[in-house]
């Protein structure tokens, strides 16, 4: 009660200004009395008043401290000190817009890069309880996070007692006939209780139920939100109409909501129910489902692994001719959606994060040194009865105003940057992490920027406060009175020991950035380099998917090739074509079980890379052959199989022997022996960054599909001749979904290794050329500031005999100290954060010294030259006129 | 002047409302005067926090302060106190004693 009285009081007090003069009046008054009590005690007028006023303390301190508790000064003084602080940023605009500029470009860049890191890896996901999801995997000592066979996962989803539901999907593609003729299109199978385990209900029609997923169900399909839309308009009426998918109409249940994503089996237009119906989902050694499962209630994610562990042991045990060294493997969901994105998303949220950290540091510094112009103002607001604290606070007030301001630049700018960035990325990769449409400028977002913003406004009120102390601001009175040459020097040197300590914190900083993203492009190069062992210029690349009616039968795959592969030979400016199942640089994936005839069995689980090719495919790539030959033509089904293996298969399997006219059968048909007619060198199958791994080439023609991929070698552009693939495979057959179509070098630098390295480098690298820039700038400051404070004292050693040379040694060694204190810091801070980085580099040690020695030299130099133009402004200084200038 | 001790602020007030309370209506120049004789002048009271305590006082209703003349014919502003004051007055004189009273005992004890 009391105290609401005291600050109703203080508040009303606030309001007016009456009681200034009732203070001055009351002070005056009791000044007055006090002078008369000493004149009576036989004092002289003046040396009464004299004792009465030490006795007292200044009247004006007086009235401060009277008006302090009269009103409300935090209420008061920060509407005033706002108001004095935007006129101090008014009147000085080139500091204003540069410090602004600088933060608002940090700010921009950190929460730009927060957004995606938000969107990727904190926003929760779409799901009901996302964290008690976990994505499901088998084991083997090549794969770690593999695919489940359709069987296993059967036995799987008996035997636990852990989840609450296993669900498995796959991703794929598919032909859809539209009116505008056959067409690929991506979508995912899934078991029916699928959309139950994630907890995603759909927003129109009904989801998959129990037994929809059962062979010879009737075939039924739900629409992505985005199908729905764009090939559908939004009906409503959709729900119950047919899609000739896969040869085979398929009515349409229902339509997904539009925040659904999930990542691992996109982009996916259509998801339908998982029945088992094509060959590999009847055998236990055909693997191609993903699981993900939701954990009972109470089970960590430990036991559910260990009793999926547990399962497989007992599978292994129970079907040893499958399921030899089948463990299994577990991963939160959020790893599965997210995971491979997180490194590069954390490497360029620390490079934002150092970037904002030198523009915080180099505005402090230009704060620091017009705090130091404006020690005259402060000395005088002291002596008129302002408190440290009440300076403090203006001080404050500025730092939080020039935040507040580039703050708000930095957070418009981000919204755009984050568009900007997001447009960046090639709409096919974009398609496979959904979650980053969903970016946007939410609380979190928001949140991040308050912090950073906060504590960027904290160090610009502490520093310059730090400075002008008490004893500072008497200090600087007596210096600005008296002008004196040694209080000078004194301020000045005491101003260059924290400006400098800010120096070398930035050139570290920027150090640190630049071996990162010197690290980072490195490895981006080497990968670009990777010998892929073919000559992957001048190729064209197509998929072509035929009606499995149509081109199911051996002689009808090898008809449908020939054909096509004739057509495509006569376009004019191709010189060779080829096809293969699975496109190279792509992934260690469609790998068969091999074995040795006449060995015996070696207890392992020998997977080798299959891949069906044609006649013609490893010459149209230029892959160098080390032994024998490659296939001809009419190596067919009914001939003997044939076989060529690559270097790593023969290093593996038949070291020191010679592999050629040996036999290799797959595992459970002993009757199809394959011998070896040649030796291929390590084609580059997987992505740039995997392992070689063994290999083996068939004929297409002894092992058809109704799928190839077409490789095709031009003399022209092969992106112009794209188009007449097309042309030429739907002249063929034109319900044969052509997709995917593109050239190989595209396909080598837009894979997700050389992407995300590529992206690394290229924002990494922005980041350290902005880091350099601004540490350039606070060298330059730094030194500039240095030589106008110690004008005087150059022109004292000058016109003592000093040369120019010495001036020029005298200036550029402070800067060379500074810069070699700063890049000693960074090298010791790179070491330390090499680990960091090092699971992301590609053939590149993460303690690279020739980037190491690279950076710095270019470290030095640009300081070294930043400190030559005050270098030269000091050496020009005329004895005379810096002398008198004082 | 630095070595004398400097009156803390819960003290001052009680100091203060106990003058008034003693010598009636009173500026405060007098105030001042009184608390250091009473303290035989080992008080040095910084007129700085004097101010601040009597508008705080005043603020929280113990005192009002009017203009008024003083002894020798000068205009000067007087602080009386309030019933609510004298309330106060009593209550942290009570609280005073008993809390040196305590503090007491407990130095009497651990000297013995």
């Amino acid at each position: 009660m009391k105290r609401l009285r005291t600050w109703l009081m203080r508040l009303i007090g606030s309001l007016g200004h009456s009681h200034e003069r009732d203070i001055q009046e009351e002070i005056a008054a009791n000044l007055e009395m006090n002078v008369a009590d000493n004149v009576r005690s036989g004092m002289t007028p003046d040396a009464a008043r004299r004792a009465a006023i030490l006795k007292m303390g200044g009247p004006a301190q007086i009235a401060e401290s009277a008006r302090e508790q009269r009103t409300m000064p935090l209420f008061e003084n920060i509407a005033r000190d706002t108001r004095f602080a935007f006129r101090q940023l008014r009147k000085n605009p080139g500091f204003t817009c540069t410090a602004m500029l600088m933060l608002g470009a940090g700010i921009c860049s950190a929460v730009a890069i927060f957004a995606f890191v938000d969107a990727a890896l904190i926003k929760p996901l779409p799901y009901r309880d996302p964290s008690r999801l976990v994505g499901v995997y088998e084991h083997t000592d090549h794969c770690d996070f593999c695919n489940l066979s359709y069987l296993d996962y059967l036995d799987w989803k008996k035997l636990n007692t852990v989840f609450t539901a296993l669900e498995v999907y796959n991703h794929n593609d598919f032909r859809i006939v539209t009116p505008r003729g056959s067409e690929s299109v991506l979508a995912s199978r899934v078991s029916a209780g699928f959309f139950r385990v994630l907890g995603v209900t759909p927003i129109l029609g009904r989801d998959f139920t129990a037994g929809e997923d059962a062979a010879g169900a009737p075939p039924t399909l739900l629409l992505s939100y985005a199908t729905w839309q764009n090939r559908y308009g939004g009906r409503r009426d959709i729900v119950g109409q047919t899609v000739v998918l896969q040869d085979a109409p398929a009515t349409i249940v229902g339509v997904l909501p539009r925040e659904f994503h999930f990542a691992p089996a996109e982009p996916a237009e259509f998801w339908m129910p998982l029945r088992p119906e094509n060959s590999c989902e009847k055998r236990r050694t055909c693997h191609n489902l993903y699981g993900v499962a939701r954990l009972k209630d109470g089970v960590s994610q430990q036991t559910a692994f260990a009793n999926t562990l547990l399962i497989a042991k007992q599978l292994e045990k129970q079907y040893p001719d499958s399921n030899r060294g089948q463990g299994a493997n577990m991963q939160p969901l959020s790893e599965a959606i997210a995971g491979k994105i997180r490194p590069l998303l954390l490497i360029l949220l620390t490079g934002a994060g150092l970037l904002l950290m030198i523009a915080c540091v180099n505005v402090a510094n230009l704060l620091l040194v017009r705090a130091e112009g404006r020690r005259r103002e402060v000395a005088v607001r002291g002596a008129l009865g302002a408190s440290p604290a009440r300076i403090g606070g203006q001080f404050a007030t500025e730092g939080f105003l020039l935040v507040f301001m580039g703050g708000g630049i930095g957070l418009l700018a981000s919204y755009w940057t984050m568009q900007l960035l997001r447009n960046l990325i090639p709409p096919d990769m974009l398609a496979r992490m959904p979650y980053m449409l969903r970016l946007d400028l939410n609380a979190r977002v928001l949140a991040f920027a308050a912090i950073v913003s906060v504590l960027a406004a904290v160090l610009f009120s502490i520093v310059p406060s730090l400075r002008l102390s008490r004893e500072a601001m008497l200090g600087a009175i007596h210096s600005g009175a008296s002008r004196g040459f040694s209080s000078r020097g004194v301020a000045g040197n005491s101003w260059r020991g924290l400006g400098s300590k800010l120096v070398i914190v930035e050139l570290a900083t920027a150090m640190v950035l630049m071996v990162g993203a010197g690290l980072l492009t490195k490895s981006f190069h080497r990968l670009m380099r990777v010998d892929v062992n073919f000559q992957h210029d001048h190729l064209a690349i197509l998929e072509l998917d035929g009606p499995r009616e149509r081109y199911g039968k051996d002689e009808q795959a090898v008809a449908w090739s020939r054909r096509t592969l004739a057509r495509v030979a006569a376009l004019p400016g191709v010189t060779s074509v080829g096809t293969t199942s699975t496109l190279p640089v792509d992934c260690n994936c469609n790998t068969s079980w091999i074995v040795i005839p006449g060995r015996p069995d070696n207890g392992e689980h020998n997977d080798v890379l299959e891949r069906d090719v044609s006649a013609g495919y490893l010459e149209t790539l230029r892959a160098p052959l080390i032994r024998g030959r490659f296939f001809t033509d009419d190596e067919d089904y009914t001939k003997p199989r044939v076989l060529v293996i690559n270097q790593a298969l023969a290093d593996k399997y038949f070291p020191g022997e010679d592999p050629l006219g040996k036999n290799i059968a797959f595992f459970g048909h002993p009757d199809k022996m394959m011998k070896i007619v040649g030796v291929v060198a390590n084609l580059r199958e997987a992505a740039l960054d995997s392992e070689i791994r063994p290999a083996v080439y068939m004929p297409f023609n002894q092992e058809t599909d109704s799928y190839f991929g077409l490789v095709v070698r031009t003399t022209q552009s092969e992106a112009s001749i794209l188009p007449a693939l097309v042309a030429a495979a739907h002249e063929i057959d034109p319900d044969v979904a052509a997709s995917r179509s593109g050239t190989m070098d595209t396909r080598i630098q837009t894979g997700l290794p050389a992407y995300m390295r590529r992206s690394a480098a290229w924002l990494v690298g922005g980041f350290a050329v902005l880091a350099l820039l601004l540490g350039v700038i606070g060298i330059y400051g730094v030194i500039a500031y240095s030589v106008s404070q110690r004008t005087r004292e150059i022109g004292v050693r000058m016109a003592l005999g000093a040369r120019r040379s010495a001036v020029y040694t005298m200036v550029l060694g402070e800067a060379g100290r500074l810069s070699l204190a700063g890049i000693a810091c960074g090298v010791l801070c790179s070491l330390a954060s090499a680990t960091l980085i090092s699971s992301f580099l590609f053939n590149t040690p993460p303690r690279d010294i020739a980037t190491l020695v690279w950076v710095a030299l270019t470290l030095g130099g640009a300081s070294l030259v930043a400190s030559f133009v005050p270098a030269r402004r000091a050496a020009s200084v005329d004895p005379a006129t810096a002398l008198r200038a004082e | 002047m630095g070595n004398k001790p400097d009156v803390w602020q819960g003290t001052l007030a009680l100091m203060i409302l106990k003058t008034i309370d003693t010598l009636g209506p009173l500026h405060g120049y007098g105030i001042a005067r009184r608390i250091e004789q009473t303290s035989g002048d080992r008080l040095a009271l910084n007129y700085g926090t004097l101010y601040p305590a009597l508008i705080r006082l005043e603020q929280e209703g113990a005192i009002v302060s009017y203009w008024g003349t003083s002894d020798n014919n000068r205009k000067a502003k007087f602080y009386r106190l309030t019933a609510a004051g004298r309330r106060q007055l009593r209550r942290e004189t009570r609280s005073w004693e008993e809390k040196t009273a305590i503090v007491t005992a407990f130095l009497t004890a651990s000297e013995g």
